[in-house]
């Protein structure tokens, strides 16, 4: 099975190797002016393709080859290979239900997403109008500033015997440290976005006497929605971190809870493949609230 | 000057501001007043504080000590009655030319009027400052002086009595500004509104004004002379380009400012 990989991987740097070659002499052969500028013509758009595609597949590549090299080191390390095999076997079949502890992965990530989910929104629904309220009130500033700056610090996993304690079930629990580790940057964002609306909008509003409701709808809540949504994209960012985590410690159903499964089973191919599954979710998420952020956000006018 | 005329009353303002490196003594001594339908224009050197007395009458800063009126009831915060242009336009980013007019329109007129008479007034102020093509627009899909027209056109579509304006023109290039001044000219003789400018170019003031309320330097900065500008209307900038009492009370105004009031960077050095 190695070998199949050295040769793959031998043959890859080929084509590389070839151009950076064939380059210089091709450039040496027509010093004559005619060649030159047809390279010119066609390299920005081919240039700016290759110089997308093939640093990160050289990564990948490279990657690939770490790995392969510390499997064929290490004896009980499973190969790129046979990990793919397994990966092939385990995504032919995501949603298969055996009993409460053996689901697909499908539903295991499902799981941990809903959980997330819920944690998040909740999070959402008192972050963001804290978050409001202290950045228009310096005595509420003044309140729950050092509050939020003491407890942000700590590990959302350290609130979750708490969890258990009140809501004596795990599940009820995993989500509370989700809450706990979303609502910090939520407030925070909202609350400096409040403080940030720019004194003329201000003063707009104060010469126009615009109603309380009209300038949280009209001037405030547009002016803030940037720097509320950098909040919900830190906050989810951390979220997706933290489910992993809290459901290895919980149980049940989730992603988190399905890597510790599979480390007690020993199969270290599932590990492997829930590690690349927990990263491309993250960045999905994390991709589509960057969309929504684009999609939010104004330019400031100038002159 | 009866007391009817009197429109705007400032009578004995200081102002002091107190900030972290110590209080700051802005304005002193303030006196004037404003009738109805007359256009002042406020000029002096940088720093003379003349857009905290616009902010004064426009209500956005308290005064230390001293008195304001308009039609005889004290300045006690900002009213869509006394409207601003400011410096910047200041106009919101996330709504379009008509929204950030409608805003205005619907605060001041939203009570007494339906849907279709407040439209009509905002089509009827965007068509006041010639941009009725651009109504659907944000403000970043407009040049710098359509941006300004929309936020002159914003302030009087509230119909306010005294049209406060800050430096309205100061951000613009010159052919746009000339422009916009001739049409601020059209707009005020149109709606015989009242207007106190803040400025720092003299041909703006002289082309525009009935008087001239010059500044003295800060800090401490007071009304140092006041000129009665006699030009016909409707004023012509290039007829008025070669009209000798143009040229004198021009003159008079540099005079002030360069000779009486030199530039305070000059007197440190």
């Amino acid at each position: 099975m190695s070998a199949v990989m050295e040769t793959t991987m031998n043959e890859k740097p080929k084509p590389g190797v070839a151009a950076a070659t064939a380059a210089p002499v091709n450039a040496a052969q027509a010093s004559v002016v005619k060649v030159k500028p047809k390279q010119v013509k066609k390299s920005p758009l081919l240039d700016g393709l290759l110089m997308k595609v093939v640093p990160p597949l050289t990564g990948l590549a490279f990657l690939v080859l770490v790995w392969q090299i510390i499997a064929a080191k290490t004896g009980n390390f499973p190969t790129p290979l046979a990990t793919l095999q397994e990966a092939i076997k385990l995504f032919s079949d995501p949603f298969y239900r055996t009993g409460p502890n053996d689901q697909g992965i499908g539903w295991n990530v499902l799981a941990s997403l809903q959980r997330v989910a819920i944690g998040f929104g909740l999070a959402a629904l008192v972050g963001i109008p804290l978050g409001f309220l202290i950045g228009r009130s310096r005595f509420l500033s003044g309140m729950f500033g050092p509050i939020i700056s003491l407890l942000k610090p700590v590990s959302p996993l350290a609130w979750l015997p708490i969890g258990l304690l009140v809501f004596k079930s795990a599940n009820p629990a995993a989500i509370w440290s989700i809450f706990i580790c979303s609502i910090w940057p939520m407030v925070i964002n909202t609350a400096v976005g409040v403080q940030r609306v720019p004194q003329d909008y201000m003063n707009v509003a104060r010469v126009l006497n615009l109603s309380e409701w009209k300038i949280l709808t009209k001037i405030l809540f547009p002016s803030v929605l940037p720097y509320m949504l950098t909040g919900v994209r830190l906050a989810i960012g951390t979220a997706w971190l933290v489910i992993v985590a809290a459901e290895m410690l919980t149980g049940g159903v989730g992603i988190g809870f399905w890597v510790w499964d599979e480390w007690n089973n020993l199969n270290v191919p599932h590990i492997i493949i829930a590690i690349v599954v927990i990263g491309v979710v993250g960045l999905i998420l994390e991709q589509l609230l960057v969309a929504l952020a684009k999609a939010f956000t104004y330019e400031q006018v100038g002159n | 000057m009866d007391a009817m005329n009197k429109f705007i009353e400032i009578n004995d303002v200081e102002m002091v501001f107190h900030t972290k490196k110590g209080s700051f003594h802005a304005l002193r001594d303030i006196n004037l007043s404003v009738q109805k339908g007359e256009f002042v224009t406020l000029i002096g050197h940088s720093g003379c504080g003349k857009s905290t007395l616009l902010n004064l009458i426009a209500g956005l800063l308290k005064p230390s000590d001293g008195l304001l009126l308009c039609a005889n009831r004290e300045i006690a915060g900002p009213s869509p009655e006394r409207s601003v242009v400011f410096q910047n336009h200041s106009l919101l980013p996330w709504l379009t030319c008509y929204e950030n007019i409608y805003l205005g329109v619907e605060r001041v007129f939203g009570a007494t009027e339906n849907r279709t008479q407040l439209r009509d007034r905002t089509r009827a102020a965007l068509a006041l400052v010639g941009l009725t093509a651009a109504e659907s627009k944000r403000p970043n899909e407009i040049s710098g002086g359509m941006k300004q027209r929309v936020g002159i056109a914003r302030a009087l579509a509230m119909e306010p009595k005294v049209l406060l304006m800050d430096e309205p023109f100061g951000a613009l290039d010159a052919l746009t500004r000339a422009h916009l001044q001739d049409e601020l000219l059209k707009i005020v003789a149109k709606t015989e509104s009242t207007v106190v400018m803040v400025t720092h170019d003299v041909d703006e003031a002289v082309l525009l004004s009935d008087r001239i309320v010059m500044m003295t330097n800060g800090p401490a900065a007071t009304i140092g002379e006041i000129l009665q500008v006699k030009l016909a209307r409707p004023r012509e900038r290039v007829a008025l380009a070669q009209d000798a009492d143009y040229s004198e009370y021009r003159t008079a105004v540099l005079e002030f400012l360069y000779r009486k009031q030199a530039h305070p960077a000059k007197e440190a050095a």
